[in-house]
């Protein structure tokens, strides 16, 4: 994890809020790092983690998590982590009984019809067992990312169904947490991409936004971060609890600044 | 200097006056000016003038959407929980029997007598699990605006309020539910101050439109407020302090009076006018101010004649 987002969140593995649904959102930039700070963010506070991965390998995750402090295999071995290779099972799909229930199931429908069997995974995969073993800390549920279930041929409704009984069943029954990744396309044609955005903002506690520089590619800023808090609704909260920052990744931490107001130069 | 009109001070009128049958009143909201604290404090708002109060929650828990609310209040709130397991997916059900139109639907008998108010959090919910005719159909009879003004008895008055998400729908489906509505709420907001645009619709009246600015406190009470003033408002942004770069300089960039003067009565050199050509022409005495000696040498050849002379000009 980044320690220096956790001082912008102000928030550390142990004191880690529960019941949140943070939404993580990317436009004309790569968000991945927020999945990678988070996934190794939950592990160290030593959560039950459900990883739904769609974009990327086992592998690569499992690499990237090694140089944020945690190993991913580990993880998988004792039980923490539960991980769902989204690239690897959408080809096993087609090769198994099709009578035996799969999460990404719609693959094999005409009209791809609702995530039911998905979150039937999750809520398997992070139900609290009472066997005595040593508790893990709170359930959390993470997804990278839910863009592509729409270019999979899932509507909109049908995605936000899903997050929407994920945090019925993680964040308040079980008191756990939900983050998720989703991409905005910044096109105006593309209904679907923004109902999905914005629907999945009304329902988020946390905003986290990582944006590309107006200016374009810049070698010293990778792009700028905004962190809304939206939820829950104390009606004290200032209107505008939004921090925006700049930042920048290096290898094993994030730089983040404080926006400038000098133009940069390349 | 802003004083408050008296549209702006006056609070919005009691429930009752101008919806003698019923009334459905959405409210828009968007991501950044969220509407559901709004609702709370409407629904605060019903519970206290003694009315009952039902709320068909989608969006948020039971006891997420009873949070802030006194036990009061909350006794007078009845929750149909459409949150936990709309869609019947777990096992076993904890949903409501006969999904979102029936528990919609349902929301009518139970409001049997007695002045009510029915809140549905949210009609972006809705809209996005029925379809829109259906919806509207039902929100028409909800708000009983289909029976006769003799019909309904004054205690038996219906209000329905609707939250709904702008953003998440298109043109159609939000004008249907315009049209059905005798008020109709817009959130935005300025300067971290939240605004409300009402829109009246009155029988056989023209729609009016007000904007009242407003807060919410802690526990949900309503308060209006004046419109922000501009004034008030701070520069966006004020990093640097304002050097006045004219200080210190070692030129003068400014003329006083006198100096104007005396620079717009120069003559510049290259203008040429009837005073200078006169001068030049006939040369008065006293303004040669130059003269030329010649001393010859002995080789100089010294010729008086013109020597233009010969010239057939």
């Amino acid at each position: 994890m980044f320690p220096e987002l956790n001082n912008l969140l102000n928030t550390t593995p142990e004191g880690a809020e529960q019941g949140k649904l943070t939404l993580l959102c990317d436009a004309k930039t790569d968000g991945s790092f927020l999945v990678h700070h988070f996934l190794s963010f939950y592990l160290k506070a030593n959560c039950k983690v459900c990883f739904v991965a769609l974009v990327q390998s086992f592998s690569h995750y499992n690499m990237v998590g090694q140089k944020l402090g945690v190993s991913l295999t580990t993880a998988r071995e004792r039980g923490q982590l539960v991980v769902l290779e989204g690239l690897k099972s959408a080809v096993d799909i087609f090769f198994r009984p099709q009578e035996e229930p799969h999460p990404l199931q719609f693959l094999r429908e005409a009209n791809a019809g609702d995530l039911q069997p998905l979150y039937a995974f999750v809520r398997d995969a992070l139900e609290p067992v009472d066997c005595g073993e040593a508790a893990w800390r709170c359930p959390v549920l993470l997804v990278d990312d839910l863009s592509v279930l729409l270019s999979l041929g899932v509507g909109p409704v049908a995605v936000l169904d899903f997050v929407h009984y994920c945090r019925a069943t993680v964040c308040r029954e079980w008191k756990g947490n939900v983050v998720a990744l989703v991409h905005d396309s910044g096109d105006a044609e593309d209904e679907e991409s923004d109902v999905l955005l914005n629907g999945l903002s009304h329902q988020s506690h946390l905003i986290l936004r990582a944006e590309g520089l107006a200016t374009g590619f810049c070698k010293d800023v990778h792009g700028q971060l905004r962190i809304l808090w939206r939820r829950p609704l104390q009606p004290t909260t200032p209107r505008d609890r939004s921090l925006t920052y700049q930042y920048k990744i290096q290898d094993k931490s994030i730089f983040c600044c404080e926006p400038s107001s000098e133009p940069y130069s390349l | 200097r802003l004083t408050p009109s008296e549209g702006l001070a006056r609070p919005p009128p009691p429930p009752t006056d101008n919806c003698p049958n019923g009334s459905f009143r959405p409210s828009h909201d968007s991501v950044e000016w969220e509407g559901r604290s709004l609702l709370k404090a409407l629904v605060k708002k019903s519970a206290l003038c003694g009315e009952q109060v039902h709320v068909l929650g989608c969006e948020v828990s039971e006891e997420e959407f009873r949070e802030g609310f006194d036990s009061s209040i909350n006794n007078r709130l009845v929750y149909h929980d459409l949150f936990r397991d709309p869609l019947s997916w777990s096992k076993p059900g904890k949903a409501l029997p006969g999904g979102p139109l029936e528990a919609l639907r349902a929301l009518d008998k139970r409001t049997g007598s007695g002045p009510a108010t029915i809140a549905l959090d949210s009609l972006s919910w809705l809209l996005h699990h029925l379809p829109c005719p259906i919806l509207c159909q039902t929100l028409h009879a909800l708000s009983r605006q289909d029976s006769c003004p003799g019909d309904t008895l004054p205690g038996e008055q219906v209000r329905v309020l609707g939250l709904l998400h702008e953003e998440l729908h298109g043109p159609g489906p939000l004008g249907a539910l315009s049209s059905l509505a005798q008020t109709e709420v817009t959130l935005s907001g300025t300067m971290g101050q939240a605004s409300a645009h009402i829109l009246y619709r009155r029988p056989r009246q023209r729609p009016t439109l007000q904007t009242q600015w407003f807060s919410i406190l802690p526990d949900f009470s309503l308060e209006l407020q004046v419109e922000p003033l501009l004034e008030s408002q701070p520069p966006s942004d004020l990093h640097t302090p304002s050097v006045d770069p004219t200080t210190h300089l070692t030129f003068n960039l400014h003329l006083s009076k006198k100096e104007r003067e005396a620079k717009d009565s120069l003559t510049l050199p290259f203008q040429f006018s009837s005073e200078k050509q006169q001068a030049l022409l006939r040369p008065g005495l006293g303004q040669a101010t130059s003269h030329i000696f010649y001393e010859p040498d002995a080789y100089d050849d010294l010729d008086q004649e013109d020597p233009d002379d010969d010239l057939d000009v």
